[in-house]
Parts: structure tokens; sequence; C-alpha cells
């Protein structure tokens, strides 16, 4: 047993491997066929957030966005990766734009006969709040882009990294068709700190790791039956997962049609009367 | 003098680290310029530019955005980007780009 454990944890520690480990553009190339695509608004193009230096932060050249267009399975499929390492992947003005509007460009592929799926490599905290209002607004776009593109294709999230996918990301996570998570990742709509922040240390303790994951942990989201997949930080495992969703056969299917499976999961725990309200999938 | 290559992208803006935007130039002048949050260290900034240009004689643009490196930090960017742009074959960088985990 031993000897077996040693394997697995050298397989696991290999830097090699690791997904986590990758920048966001190493992410999105990382994905595709023969790990070749074309970027999109790369950082040459100098796409910087308008607000940040006003405000004594310094900007970087692609707003912490790649979005890289190449064939993931022989099918084409856009990658939009988000750079947690810069200012928490939040959510701004440019890149929430580069965000949404790449998404309408897969759209329009698909409605021109080239279906383009969307794989969505979320690594953020939410709407990068310096940015307030023109943040929220790109979310918005988001998350209309998304529910207009899975009428076509399969929009794939995956939310690999600690810094997890939190604010109006989980929003767009949740609108996804696929979900996929390693158990370093978290998701929620409200993260620890800000939970704490609001409700009091007795709520939440945001520094107590353990608590943190077992509240938003890709192993609790994969077995309350949120998420679809639950990967290691592997690049093969989430490359396998992915090809796995985009090579069976995609009928859309809006979650407002997966009520009985949700009403099924709050059935078996002790929800409070007032979610009685759901009507039942027959209705 | 001039340097064949092509344009090159390292790191990030986080904490401690920089991002390096290199690109070749075809005359034989060198322009640098520096986004950084932290005030002063214009005679370190100086001499870490001079000593990766005493080592590299080329001409090049580099665009730096600057989160708090230190300037062995910044030197290793530096190097890692003019490496890069010299020995990379795969030279259109508009064009399919391969993978490299770095």
């Amino acid at each position: 047993m031993t000897t077996t454990h040693t394997t697995m944890d050298q397989r696991h520690l290999s830097p090699g491997n690791s997904f986590i480990e990758l920048r966001a553009r190493d992410r999105a190339f990382s994905l595709l066929d023969q790990n070749r695509g074309v970027e999109l608004l790369g950082p040459f193009d100098r796409l910087e957030s308008r607000w940040l230096e006003d405000q004594g932060i310094v900007a970087q050249a692609d707003d912490g966005c790649v979005i890289v267009l190449g064939a993931v399975g022989g099918k084409s499929a856009l990658i939009i990766a988000i750079e947690g390492a810069f200012q928490g992947g939040s959510i701004g003005e440019t890149s929430g734009m580069k965000i949404a509007h790449a998404l309408k460009l897969a759209h329009m592929d698909c409605e021109a006969g080239t279906e383009t799926a969307a794989i969505l490599l979320l690594e953020s905290g939410g709407v990068r709040l310096q940015e307030a209002n023109l943040g929220l607004a790109a979310i918005a776009e988001i998350h209309d882009a998304i529910v207009t593109l899975k009428q076509h294709v399969p929009v794939v999230a995956v939310i690999a990294g600690m810094t997890g996918c939190f604010g109006g990301m989980s929003i767009a996570a949740g609108l996804c068709t696929h979900l996929i998570m390693t158990r370093q990742g978290r998701l929620g709509l409200n993260g620890p700190e800000v939970i704490e922040q609001e409700a009091g240390i007795q709520e939440i303790d945001s520094r107590n790791r353990q608590i943190v994951w077992r509240i938003f942990g890709g192993s609790q989201r994969y077995e309350m039956g949120f998420i679809d997949t639950l990967v290691d930080d592997d690049i093969r495992q989430i490359n396998q997962s992915i090809r796995h969703i985009l090579s069976r056969p995609y009928t859309a299917k809006p979650l407002s049609l997966c009520l009985e499976r949700y009403q099924k999961r709050l059935s078996r725990i002790n929800v409070p009367a007032r979610f009685d309200y759901l009507p039942s999938a027959s209705e | 003098m001039g340097v064949k290559g092509r344009r090159v992208h390292v790191g990030v803006v986080a904490s401690g680290d920089l991002e390096v935007l290199l690109e070749p130039r075809e005359d034989t002048v060198s322009v640098v310029t520096i986004t950084t949050r932290i005030e002063g260290h214009e005679a370190t900034w100086r001499s870490v530019l001079e000593r990766f240009f005493a080592r590299h004689d080329k001409s090049v643009r580099i665009h730096i955005n600057d989160f708090g490196a230190t300037p062995g930090m910044v030197g290793l960017r530096l190097e890692q980007a003019m490496e890069l742009c010299i020995n990379d074959n795969d030279s259109h960088d508009n064009g399919p780009k391969t993978f490299e985990p770095r």
C-alpha cells in the first residue's frame, strides 16, 4: 500500500502535469489539439483597463483575460481563461467585454454553420469592485451570451485553482452546460471572506481552510451534485473530461427542465418550508 | 543592432512579479517603458536594465508592468523574454502558437 501511495503522490506532485500551476495563457493552450491556437486580443493589443491607473493599480496588457480559438478533439472551440493571479481574477469592463464578445463570436460561428463550443477556465472572485457597475454590466452580458450560446453547443466551465469562482462568475458557472472542478477549486455565490465580513466570524472563519473547503470545495460540490466531473489537478485528466463532453451528442437542456433532479436532492436534506413553492416537474 | 525574433510576452502583474512585453526593433535604439506603483528606485531600475543590455546588444522595445518585483525577478523575466524572442522558431506571433509551460 505504501508503495502505491508513493507512486500516486509522485504523479500528483509532478510539476509537468499540474494544470493549476499554469498561468491562464498556458492553461488555454494546454487544452487545444497540438497545443495550437490563435489568441484574440492578446497582450500586444494592449487592451488594458482604463480605470485602474487612477486608483494607483498597475494594469495588465490583457486585463487578466486570455481568449484563444483553436480545435479540441478536432472540433472548433473557443477557450476563455481568466488569470487568477491578476487582481484575483476579477472581472472588469475590459476583461468582461472580451469574454462576452468572444462568446458572441462563437454564437455567430454556430449560426453560420461552424459549431464552436466554449470552454471557460474560471478563476475569479467575481466583479472587479474598482470598476463597479461597468464590471457588473459586463458580467450580465457574459450571462446573456452563455445562455444564447448553449442553445447550440456545450459551454464547459473548469474551476481548477485555489482562487475558485465566486460572485457574478459563479452565476456564469451555474449557467454553463457542464462543470468540471478539482478538489482544490472552490465554488460559491458569496466567498468566505465576504460572508465573514458581512455576517461575522461566528458565521464562518474564512481563515479556517478545512471549513472553507468543506463548504465550497470541489469534493463537496461534486457530492452535492452541483458539478458534473471531479478531476485531479492534471492537464491530461482535464483534457480527457472536456474531450469526452464534446464528443457526445449535445442536446440543449435548460436548467428549468431539471427541476425534478434538484427537488429530489432538496428532499433528501432538511430544507426549510420556504422551498415548498417549487413546482413539480410535471407542471 | 537589430534583432531577428518574435515579440514575446512573459510574466503576470501579480504580487512580487511583473509583466514584460518585448518586441524586436530594426534600428539601433532600444526603448523601455515601465509602469510601477513603487515610487523611487530609479537607480536600481537603471542598473538592472544596463546589466541586461550589457549582456544583450540588441535593439528591442520593452514595456514592463511591475507589481513590486525584486531586481532579481526583473532580471530573470527580461532574460526569459529575450531567450524566447531569439530562440523561438515559432515565428508568426499572431498566427498559430505552440504551448510551452513556463
